[in-house]
């Protein structure tokens, strides 16, 4: 028993862990920013069940390279941004994508299994595609994600105001000259460049707790265009980092600690949204305001 | 408000145009201008080109010939001379947004960038058109949680951030029951007259614009008939758009159109709208 805690948790050197795993720590605050932010549209745009597509695509791609012997998160983007676009043309109706999805997801998880099975290579990496594994981030791959971090960020910074457009009402926004068209596929490669990324962290299994969770309970408990994408990124920071100091001191993968206080603060966010809800969300001065006078 | 006056330039001009698809033309020949201001009905059977004239005047939709105009230039998409209010409610009910939000998109949502900069100036313009349609008591409630017609206004806002010549409503009154409606047309009958906005106004029901209104367009069966309600609105005038009887009743500051033959025969006619089908007042 006491031997089982020790695996969850164990704390004895934390100072020369953290030291010696300040990368993994860099990572997880990266995968906090970019993964909070994309997760607003993810939520928005009805595209968890894509993600979570994406991510299995990734993971395929991820394991022919281990097994081929190239660049691992070469492989993985390369199987990301393959999804993203396959969805992103054929599924423009979210009923057809889900569709598309269904059909490629377990084959991409039945091509991941396979590549793995050939390989001869050391398990851990097998396992960690697909759970995550703490202390998989070298130098290389610290470079890998803060280059792909900073492409993701520029193009959110850009693509914000007209993607927010296109997506809460893109009628209006098409009418107003917004190409609502060519933002969905500009998005979907931005959305798998973050899948990719974050399926070398936390596995392909578990992507969804860092794009969708974090803004799913971000949009409990607010409905301001600011404070959603804030909150959002401050839930995901939280469970990465956090998940991986936990992790640093025990022996078990990094996954479930993330994930579990992702859902624990989704839980709280849930509870926060229904003691709101209950005393209405304000600025509504009194009912009679619901059919005022015209004033105009 | 009745006729254009010379040296204005129209809101809208379209001269000889036509929309076909395929085969089937929608409407030849329309000369119409809309002059600054100027209120003007679109009414029709479901199927008439009248959505498809507003997406042709939205720069979405090519005409088969002819030319369209918006304040004296050739039009173009994503005009801020255009201002829109879809017929379709396309907000999902779930998005994490305020009518404030809303409204804010359509002043800036169109320009790259995160909308950091210049936010101040964002802001006080959000509210100048939220209590310019009447809607900031509700500005800071979430869109999910407003009643169609508050929903209804927040979309007028939206449409009118730009400061637009012309107002293109496709049954903006379609959700809305007969009180809000009210609302929604007076509303944008004050803004026609105190800002010069010109309104081209898609609707089934002719009622809920007969006093604001100054013309009438009326597309049925590749054919259109363009002038005051009362010109357009005859037994005569529509029994020859429709080339089929038609009556048409005055009675009690309302209008009603009714198929003259007997239904049966007239339900086989696709080009004839449901009001004058059933008889009721849509």
């Amino acid at each position: 028993m006491i031997s089982s805690v020790d695996d969850v948790f164990n704390f004895s050197d934390y100072g020369a862990l953290i030291a010696l795993l300040h990368n993994s720590i860099i990572a997880g605050a990266l995968l906090g920013l970019i993964g909070g932010l994309i997760g607003v549209f993810v939520m928005m745009r009805d595209l968890s069940f894509a993600v979570h597509g994406i991510s299995e695509l990734s993971f395929a791609g991820a394991s022919l390279a281990l097994l081929i012997g190239v660049d691992v998160v070469a492989g993985s983007v390369v199987g990301s941004l393959a999804a993203a676009l396959i969805f992103g043309a054929l599924g423009v109706r979210a009923r057809e994508r889900s569709s598309i999805i269904g059909v490629l997801m377990p084959f991409g998880l039945g091509l991941g299994v396979l590549f793995l099975s050939l390989y001869k290579g050391r398990a851990a990496n097998k396992f960690g595609l697909l759970t995550g594994q703490i202390v998989s981030i070298d130098d290389p791959g610290l470079i890998w994600l803060s280059v792909v971090s900073v492409v993701v960020l520029a193009a959110l910074a850009v693509l914000w105001r007209p993607l927010m457009f296109a997506t809460v009402d893109p009628e209006i926004a098409a009418a107003r000259g917004v190409p609502v068209r060519l933002l969905s596929p500009v998005f979907m490669i931005v959305l798998g460049l973050t899948v990719a990324m974050s399926v070398k962290t936390i596995g392909a299994l578990l992507v969804l707790a860092l794009l969708v969770t974090p803004a799913a309970a971000a949009m409990r408990v607010t409905v301001s265009m600011l404070w959603v994408p804030v909150l959002s990124v401050v839930f995901a920071t939280v469970s990465m980092v956090g998940g991986i100091m936990l992790a640093l001191g025990g022996r078990l993968p990094i996954s479930p600690y993330i994930t579990t206080i992702s859902f624990a603060i989704y839980l709280g966010c849930r509870l926060v949204g229904r003691i709101r809800a209950r005393r209405g969300w304000a600025a509504r001065p009194s009912p009679e305001h619901r059919t005022p006078a015209l004033t105009a | 408000m009745t006729t254009p006056t010379a040296p204005l330039t129209p809101a809208l001009e379209l001269a000889g145009a036509s929309l076909a698809h395929g085969h089937r033309v929608l409407w030849r020949d329309l000369d119409l201008r809309v002059a600054p201001g100027e209120f003007i009905a679109v009414l029709g059977a479901n199927g008439s080109g009248k959505t498809s004239m507003l997406r042709a005047i939205l720069g979405e939709q090519e005409l088969t010939s002819g030319t369209v105009r918006v304040a004296g230039r050739v039009v173009r998409r994503g005009s801020r001379q255009v201002g829109y209010v879809p017929q379709r409610i396309a907000i999902d009910p779930v998005t994490p947004i305020r009518a404030r939000d809303l409204v804010r998109l359509g002043v800036d949502g169109h320009r790259w960038g995160t909308g950091i900069v210049g936010v101040a100036r964002a802001r006080r313009r959000v509210q100048e058109l939220l209590e310019s349609v009447g809607a900031s008591a509700f500005g800071d409630a979430p869109v999910s949680q407003l009643s169609g017609g508050e929903l209804q206004r927040v979309r007028i806002a939206e449409a009118l951030a730009g400061d637009p010549a012309l107002l293109l409503c496709d049954e903006p009154l379609a959700a809305l029951d007969l009180a809000q409606a009210q609302t929604v047309v007076s509303l944008l009958d004050a803004r026609r007259r105190e800002r010069g906005t010109a309104l081209l106004f898609v609707t089934h029901d002719i009622n809920a614009v007969l006093g604001a209104a100054d013309r009438v367009l009326y597309l049925a069966s590749g054919r259109f008939r363009l002038g005051a309600p009362d010109e357009v609105l005859t037994s005569a005038g529509l029994s020859e758009l429709y080339g089929a009887p038609v009556d048409v009743f005055h009675t009690q500051g309302r209008v009603i159109v009714v198929a003259a033959t007997d239904p049966g025969a007239a339900q086989h006619d696709p080009h004839i709208p449901e009001h004058v089908l059933t008889g009721e007042p849509s």
